[in-house]
């Protein structure tokens, strides 16, 4: 090669073409596969709305499933009855509010802005759903949920999700053995609205207490259990007056 | 293997064992112990750093005599990161599911050192076959410890291999937990994982002298 790669000039210049070429490789690729992605993105929040309220292909027990993609949009709107966004004590309908984005919500509420909150209502065999967002830190990054609550507030089914938590031990927040745990459980300890904790060694491994405000804890997943713990807790008392309006109906 | 060389065949056959890059050249220990406490896991991050590096090593291989030499960790970066970014943005826009198990390995095969380290050591001198080959079998290699290391975490830490209870259920007392056995909790947190890497170096050393250095 005659090339001199030694050359300033040419390292500018190698760098320069390299970094217009795969910039622009993944520009295109990025607006190119965008409408697609948010689909999927829209699908999912769907998916997860629904398999809080008990809405999906579960089958004894096992792994989680999901109602297929080809079909949520029409089982969405089936099952979801209503969408509510509570906007500074001030509660508006809003169709498309399953797509709020509760991470700038909450960074909104931070700041000392109005947020606007989502919630979800459902209805399957004659009862009433009321599904909440939530949104925390686990051990890595973000941690969310939904979880869905009847009108004494216990947990009729809750959904986690996480964006890196460690395979096989924080990632574990989303298996079944560990939501299903939470189903029957109370977020009030009498008028107190204290969510759920995943604690270590509450004696009760089998979950079989639903009055205790506790679930049992993954091994080797402490950060992640109680960054669950914090973001149930957080998200409920969000919702305070949300909760405390439909129990007194 | 008529297809293959002699010295073909090695490149890929080495570092599945004698060269192995984490047994041997301890390349890439980070993610070997971050994601083996379970073996599905392992698996998937075997397949993806075997892309990665197939296609990565082909990449640098085809520009070594165009790269120069005072940025080329970054140019190797540039392109690590680059094939990382597309496979996970094709694969969040066609299998949105598959995408969301590989998000957390996104992160761990850029900086992983295999990657780097081939790129650094082989493909900025040879040509794009032998690249190619090279990258193959030092993923293979990378692999073959991560499903070793993750089959034996798995089954010690939580009794079941790619999640199916093979040991029988540790809550309801059944199969071998039924005698008194219980799953070692210790098994499931990373440094489990740097204690089964050393004994397999161990083992592997013991019956090769021929890899154990001088001092």
């Amino acid at each position: 090669m005659a090339l001199n790669t030694e050359k300033n000039v040419y390292t500018v210049l190698f760098a320069c073409i390299m970094v217009i070429v795969v910039g622009s490789l993944l520009a295109y690729l990025a607006t190119g596969l965008k409408p697609r992605i948010e689909e999927n993105e829209r699908f999912e929040k769907q998916q997860n709305i629904l398999y809080a309220m008990g809405v999906n292909e579960n089958e004894g027990e096992g792994s989680v499933n999901f109602i297929p993609t080809t079909e949520v949009e029409s089982v969405f709107t089936d099952y979801i009855k209503e969408q509510l966004v509570i906007s500074g004590g001030e509660i508006t309908t809003d169709d498309e509010a399953y797509l709020i984005d509760m991470k700038k919500q909450l960074d909104a509420l931070k700041r000392g802005n109005p947020a606007r909150l989502p919630v979800f209502i459902g209805e399957k065999d004659g009862k009433k759903y009321h599904i909440i967002p939530m949104h925390g830190k686990g051990l890595w990054d973000a941690i969310w949920g939904f979880v869905a609550v009847d009108e004494q507030l216990i947990v009729q089914g809750i959904y986690f999700d996480h964006k890196q938590e460690t395979p096989g031990l924080g990632a574990n927040i989303k298996m079944r053995y560990f939501m299903d745990d939470f189903i029957g459980e109370q977020i009030l300890d009498g008028e107190r609205y204290v969510g759920i904790a995943v604690v270590k060694g509450n004696n009760d491994p089998l979950n079989n207490i639903k009055d205790d405000n506790e679930v049992d804890a993954l091994a080797g997943a402490t950060i992640t259990g109680n960054g669950v713990s914090a973001m149930i807790r957080e998200s409920v008392n969000l919702y305070r007056n949300y909760f405390e309006s439909i129990r007194s109906n | 293997m008529a297809l293959l060389s002699k010295k073909d065949t090695n490149l890929i056959l080495d570092p599945l064992a004698d060269n192995n890059p984490i047994t041997i050249q301890v390349l890439g220990i980070c993610s070997a112990l971050a994601i083996t406490a379970e073996l599905k896991a392992s698996v998937v991050m075997a397949i993806s750093v075997l892309f990665v590096l197939g296609v990565g090593n082909v990449v640098i291989s085809l520009m070594r005599n165009m790269i120069p030499n005072k940025i080329r960790i970054i140019v190797q970066l540039i392109v690590v990161a680059t094939l990382v970014i597309i496979v996970d943005q094709v694969l969040k826009a066609f299998a949105y599911e598959l995408s969301k198990t590989l998000s957390v390995f996104v992160g761990l095969i850029i900086t992983n050192c295999i990657i780097m380290g081939r790129f650094e050591a082989f493909a900025l001198g040879n040509g794009p076959w032998k690249a190619f080959l090279d990258g193959i079998g030092n993923s293979l290699g990378y692999g073959v410890i991560l499903i070793i290391v993750g089959f034996f975490r798995e089954l010690l830490g939580s009794g079941t291999l790619f999640g199916f209870k093979v040991l029988g259920d540790p809550v309801a007392k059944t199969g071998l937990y039924a005698s008194g056995y219980e799953n070692n909790g210790f098994m499931i947190i990373p440094p489990a994982a740097l204690i089964v890497v050393g004994i397999i170096i161990w083992f592997q050393r013991s019956k090769n002298r021929a890899l154990i250095e001088e001092n």
